[in-house]
């Protein structure tokens, strides 16, 4: 196989493919708190509707896409596991009981749906209901508390700048519940819940200046960071994101409100991408170079998701345009 | 608190237990699926889109479910086998992330279209989204099975040691990845999950079948009822003998690759020749029960035919005993009746295709009550022999997790404590036991449901008249 190993190189068009995997790992937990985020949201919002008909619209929001969306957290494990493949054994193992929080909050969330539609009555659909809501919020409640855990390297199960963060999350997926929500429903549905988005993004404002005040004071080795052009940049454009969207939404323009919401998660990843980097495991002081995969099973991989990313934007692309516009006042599946 | 290695294998073969129900419906569901489609699309017979809009939602039920628990199994080579992951992660990771992106997202998102958007998409793209969603659970299979297979039969790779800990270097891409497992695994797998699927449609159809025809309810789907009996009782009739046959060349060639988890699938612990294949073999003492001696116990056996079966053809062949292999032993008895008893059920699921198809043949197919009964109480017994058969796999191997390569007690994350290992484990058992009950709950009530009525379907076609029967497929 020196054939292979000859062809091979850490690097594509002159940048480290290291940190072209890490950029992708964080690429694709984007994905997956974009487009999941928006069914977090809606499972949030179902707390805030009592009748049985919303409450079914916000169910048909969302069923043709949630498995799909689910996807990209699988992927998000697959691509840290491929690529990191010490990171992901270190972080999940060192996060035990967490993990566990996650998989029963998705366990729950995904479950949840399902049973709710296998009944009419009263009982069965107010419990399952609840249960939706309850693994709607905790799983972005506990992801964010990972995610901060992760940046702060730290070894502690709960902390206070991760339930900051993950308080933020929850917020921000209850932010992109509405923008999707708006862009699916209509009539009184899509102007109550305006509301609860303005509220929501009131609320992830507080949350994002909560946690960098937080972080600065806990984590003075992450000041420097904080206060790089970039990181700087980047909570700027966030703020000013938080700005369209909400002037979008008071003028009613839907899909400028949804891409500035799909905005305000992707500069959110970066912000903890560019804290992190170069660094992807604080706790064994690993960084990207040290902890990537070597040069052959690395090249594979790129080659698979060269080949594979753009043809799962062609699936959802398709998925998204056959169910695309508001669904349709007695339409539910 | 118990010992964290074992709660982790405990806990994951709990996981992986439950968790194989659901691809292996799904996997199993998909060919039919399609072809209930094709003809839904293809032919007048309201009956076709029935039957695919039936097993549809069984099939959907069977993803959602079957999404959480995998998500479970993913995470646990992380939580509980850091040091597994560690390890073999440049040749695990690898297959799990390509199935994630190749496999994973064309089922799950062709799977929004296949089963809410009938109504939207014109027939060419939606039996397009029947064929990818099919596709999706294969494609699934074959890098899950490429990740397994290696861990049985390691090609391609060296190990190094970093940091006081072994790596496995990926070497050879082709070797690792096309392993001399993968084929033998892959087929019968997906034979197995057709088979599966055959025998539980089979049972259900069965069920209304013998109500209707036997005990005369009066039951308004009944032509949908029998459809599915005979489009099961064909799908079993292909799979059950192909099971048996790429079995036999399967076991030929563990014997080859595995020779210790052969030896244990026999309970053969000294090396002989003209070994005899023991049909039944029970222990003289209740100490012997996890340490079956073959030939120091009570068993009825053919002479020469473990000899036959190991060799392809020659009773006087060699076979290796377990003495000849260092180390502790994989769990015999387990493995031995596991075995046993899939091969058993694998015969009589050739019997109960043969007896279906005679029967149909013979034009008796619906008064036969003793065949009605003898296919509803078979109904599971598919998944059994699927969960069998990877318990001969997974456990026949041990102790190692990779062959010859990484133990499984050295796998376990270095950190894990007892205590947090058994805590998640009861809360496993726990999720997982109401997991379960759910999951049989909303299937029962599906099946109870029965098909849409005729003239609840919305398409064009159901208000015309039935077709007369002499479609082919009858």
């Amino acid at each position: 196989m020196t054939d292979v190993g000859t062809l091979a190189s850490d690097t594509l068009f002159g940048l480290p493919l290291a940190d072209i995997w890490f950029g992708l790992v964080f690429f694709i937990l984007g994905m997956f708190l974009f487009l999941d985020g928006f069914d977090f949201g809606v499972g949030i919002l179902f707390a805030t509707r009592d009748d049985k008909h919303e409450r079914e619209q916000l169910l048909a929001a969302i069923t043709p896409f949630w498995d799909g969306n689910e996807v990209w957290l699988v992927v998000f494990g697959g691509a840290l596991f491929a690529a990191f493949p010490a990171v992901y054994a270190n972080l999940f193992s060192r996060h035990y009981l967490l993990m566990f929080a996650i998989l029963g909050a998705l366990i729950l969330r995904g479950l949840a749906p399902e049973m709710y539609e296998q009944r009419e009555d009263e009982p069965w659909q107010k419990w399952w209901g609840r249960a939706f809501i309850v693994g709607s919020f905790t799983a972005p409640f506990f992801l964010g508390i990972f995610i901060a855990n992760w940046l702060l390297g730290t070894t502690a199960l709960i902390t206070l700048p991760g339930i900051v963060v993950g308080l933020m999350l929850v917020a921000l997926t209850v932010v992109d519940g509405v923008a999707f929500l708006r862009l699916k429903t209509r009539n009184e549905l899509r102007d109550d819940v305006r509301t609860d988005g303005s509220r929501a993004l009131v609320l992830y404002l507080i949350l994002v200046v909560l946690t960098l005040g937080v972080v600065y004071i806990t984590a003075p080795e992450l000041r420097s960071a904080l206060l790089s052009p970039l990181v700087v940049c980047l909570v700027v454009v966030n703020l000013v994101l938080t700005g369209i969207y909400a002037v979008a939404t008071s003028s009613n323009r839907y899909y400028e409100a949804f891409v500035a919401n799909a905005g305000l998660v992707f500069t959110l990843v970066s912000i903890v991408a560019s804290l992190m980097y170069p660094h992807i495991d604080r706790v064994e002081g690993l960084t990207v170079e040290e902890a990537i995969v070597s040069t052959l099973p690395l090249n594979i991989m790129s080659i698979g998701a060269a080949l594979l990313l753009p043809l799962i934007f062609l699936y959802f692309g398709v998925l998204y345009s056959v169910f695309s516009g508001p669904i349709k006042a007695d339409e539910s599946y | 608190m118990l010992d964290p290695v074992l709660a982790s294998r405990i806990q994951f073969a709990l996981t992986v237990i439950v968790h194989i129900i659901f691809p292996v419906v799904s996997m199993g569901l998909a060919p039919f699926l399609i072809y209930f489609t094709w003809k839904d699309i293809r032919s007048d017979n309201a009956v076709y889109e029935q039957l695919r809009r039936f097993w549809t939602r069984i099939f959907a039920v069977s993803f959602a479910t079957g999404t959480v628990t995998g998500l479970v199994l993913e995470f646990e080579f992380g939580t509980n086998f850091a040091a597994f992951s560690t390890t073999a992660g440049e040749l695990f990771g690898g297959p799990l992330a390509l199935e994630g992106m190749m496999a994973f997202m064309l089922e799950a998102t062709f799977l929004g279209i296949f089963v809410f958007g009938r109504e939207r998409v014109s027939d060419r793209l939606y039996f397009l989204s029947s064929v990818a969603v099919g596709l999706g659970t294969w494609l699934s299979a074959v890098w899950i099975l490429i990740a397994n297979s290696w861990m049985q039969t390691p090609r391609g790779f060296e190990v190094v040691m970093e940091d006081g800990q072994p790596i496995v270097h990926l070497v050879d891409p082709i070797a690792a990845y096309l392993n001399p497992r993968f084929p033998w695994m892959f087929v019968h797998m997906q034979n197995a999950a057709v088979e599966s699927v055959a025998l539980i449609m089979a049972g259900i159809a069965a069920y209304y079948v013998f109500r209707h025809h036997i005990w005369k309810y009066p039951i308004d789907n009944i032509e949908f009822w029998e459809k599915t009996l005979k489009i099961a009782l064909v799908a079993l009739v292909i799979t059950a003998p192909l099971q048996a046959i790429h079995g036999d060349l399967y076991a030929r060639h563990i014997v080859e690759t595995q020779p210790q988890k052969f030896a244990a699938m026999e309970a053969i612990w000294e090396t002989d020749s003209y070994v005899p294949e023991y049909i039944v073999a029970f222990p003289t003492s209740i100490q012997d029960l996890l340490d079956l001696r073959a030939k120091e116990i009570f068993g009825f056996g053919i002479p020469g035919g473990a000899s036959w079966l190991a060799s392809g053809g020659d009773p006087q062949a060699t076979i290796q005993g377990l003495n000849e292999f260092e180390g502790p032993q994989p769990p015999v008895a387990i493995v031995f009746w596991s075995f046993r008893i899939m091969v058993a059920l694998g015969f009589w699921f050739i019997l109960l295709a043969f007896w279906g198809v005679y029967r149909w043949w013979r034009g008796e197919l619906y008064e036969d009550d003793l065949l009605h009964k003898a296919l509803m109480l078979s109904a599971p017994l598919g998944l059994v022999a699927v969960e069998l058969g990877w318990i001969v796999t997974e456990v026949g191997r041990q102790p190692w997790v990779i062959q010859g390569v990484m133990k499984t007690s050295d796998s376990v994350s270095p950190g894990l404590t007892g205590a947090e290992a058994t805590a998640t484990l009861v809360g496993f058992a726990i999720v997982y036991l109401c997991l379960l009950t759910l999951y049989t709950y909303v299937i029962v009530r599906i099946i109870r449901a029965g098909p849409p009525d005729g003239d609840e379907l919305t398409t064009t076609e159901s208000s015309s008249p039935p077709q007369s029967e002499v479609s082919i497929d009858d």
